[in-house]
């Protein structure tokens, strides 16, 4: 199929950006979304151009390194899928195809597509995470029991790649879904209950002072979230934050 | 305590907080109206009772009056800053095909409410207070009827009250159950908690534009 893309073209994080028009032929509806994108770079490289930067790594769907706002949603039309897992045949022969970086104040633009999101890996630092010893008593963690429906939704919760979706589907880009994920795998489990009440405290704090807006439960991050990954999330961080203040 | 209102956390609870109460407020406003449809005596003796007990007078109403002005005040500080947390403009963003209408305009719906509720006290509240605490006059426990019927004489009074009912109901919409997901509460009782605000955020308004269409085309 023969498409036309409108795609952002940024030289650094300084310079201003701006939409450029590539007409692109030959394109089969088997390929994923980023094998469409490595077909115009080599054009552009034969002609000489400058290729369009975008992120990626495993291209299997379980990384999060893949973004792009396409056609005004994160990772594109289909549900539940990252970039790389997006296909072209959910495009038609003859469409316009939009793609822009993930936009939001804390998820500067580096160059062309790729943005910033170590603001993200500073949120997990500030408290994702849980004490163990390791000074060769380490308990395997199976040997404390945990209820299995709190397992589950631990894991479920586990299953966030961290590609900031939910921020950029987010009119208010707000990072709660993320941060929910992050702090309910461990609240669920007794492994993280030491460190809950600072863990949850400094975690918020942290997405607050990165710059991430305020949720207003409008709902766009669980619809967009390649994991699937539920609003439940976001009201149980909210329980653990008022307990939390309280104790503090 | 630690954070207040510091925390993006903490802001949206305080709106959950004075979201439920304003929907108790709004239910107990509903149902003394509604009196005035079936009986002007006990919409009088309600109205009374209202105007007169001093708990209502001056712990309720100054409650009332704090979460209302916090609520729009909160609501206008979060648009703004959700604005600054995406400093560059998508060139295409299809909120429509994620979200609801009514979720992502609730400060437009707001607006239209906040607009209504100027021209509420001017009409209802003002005059109240003047009669009370200004003029001092004398109590007359059957007034409430004939001030309420007059108010809705003028045919444009009652259309901005149904326009803003229906502004109220797109904003109960997503708002009910928005407040109960704020302050934590998403469980196997959430799918029913949605059903009755749906119900809820229907109701209630299109109760309020039928007393005021009630009393314009009876009177
Ligand atoms: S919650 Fe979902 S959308 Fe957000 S970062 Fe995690 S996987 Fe991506
Ligand atoms: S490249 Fe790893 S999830 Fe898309």
């Amino acid at each position: 199929m023969n498409l036309k893309l409108k795609i952002w073209r940024q030289k650094d994080a300084n310079t201003k950006g701006k939409m450029v028009e590539y007409p692109i032929a030959g394109i089969e509806e088997d390929m994923s979304f980023l094998e469409m994108l490595d077909v115009l770079n080599e054009e552009l490289i034969s002609k000489g151009e400058e290729p369009v930067e975008f992120d990626h790594d495993c291209r299997e769907g379980i990384c999060g390194a893949c973004s792009l706002q396409i056609n005004g949603e994160p990772h594109g039309p289909d549900r539940g899928v990252t970039t790389c897992q997006l296909h072209m045949r959910m495009f038609k022969d003859g469409d316009t195809i939009t793609i822009e970086p993930f936009r939001a104040t804390a998820f500067p633009v580096i160059k062309d597509l790729i943005v910033d999101r170590s603001s993200f890996d500073r949120i997990q630092q500030a408290g994702g995470f849980i004490s163990v010893n390791t000074s060769g008593n380490t308990i395997d963690a199976n040997s404390i029991p945990v209820n299995k429906d709190d397992a589950d939704k631990s894991f479920n919760a586990a299953t966030c790649i961290g590609c900031g979706a939910c921020v950029a589907a987010c009119k208010n880009a707000s990072a709660m879904l993320f941060t929910a994920a992050k702090v309910s795998q461990f609240a669920l489990l007794p492994q993280g209950q030491i460190e809950a009440t600072d863990r949850v405290l400094n975690m918020v704090k942290q997405m607050d002072e990165e710059g991430f807006g305020n949720c207003s439960n409008t709902g766009a991050c669980e619809i967009e979230c390649p994991k699937g990954i539920s609003l439940e999330n976001i009201a149980r961080m909210n329980r653990e934050y008022l307990s939390a203040s309280l104790k503090k | 305590m630690s954070g207040m209102l510091n925390s993006t956390i903490a802001r949206k609870v305080a709106m959950a907080l004075s979201a439920i109460f304003l929907l108790i407020f709004l239910l107990q406003h509903f149902i003394i109206n509604f009196t005035s449809v079936i009986s002007e005596n006990t919409f009088n003796e309600l109205s009374h009772f209202m105007g007169t007990n001093i708990l209502i007078q001056f712990v309720m109403q100054p409650i009332l009056i704090f979460a209302v002005v916090f609520h729009f005040v909160m609501g206008f500080i979060l648009e703004i800053k959700n604005k600054k947390a995406r400093n560059i403009k998508y060139a295409s963003f299809k909120g429509s095909t994620n979200t609801t209408w009514v979720s992502r305009n609730m400060i437009y719906s707001g607006l239209v409410i906040l607009a209504f509720l100027v021209l509420h006290f001017i009409d209802f509240w003002l005059p109240e207070l003047n009669y009370k605490y200004i003029q001092f006059n004398p109590e007359d426990p059957t007034r409430y009827y004939h001030e309420l019927v007059e108010k809705f004489h003028n045919p444009i009074r009652v259309g901005a009250y149904v326009v803003a009912f229906v502004l109220l109901a797109l904003h109960l919409l997503h708002g009910f159950q928005s407040a109960f997901q704020s302050v934590g509460l998403n469980n196997k009782f959430t799918p029913a908690l949605k059903t009755f605000g749906k119900y809820f955020a229907i109701i209630i308004p299109l109760g309020f534009i039928f007393i005021a269409l009630f009393h314009h085309f009876n009177h």
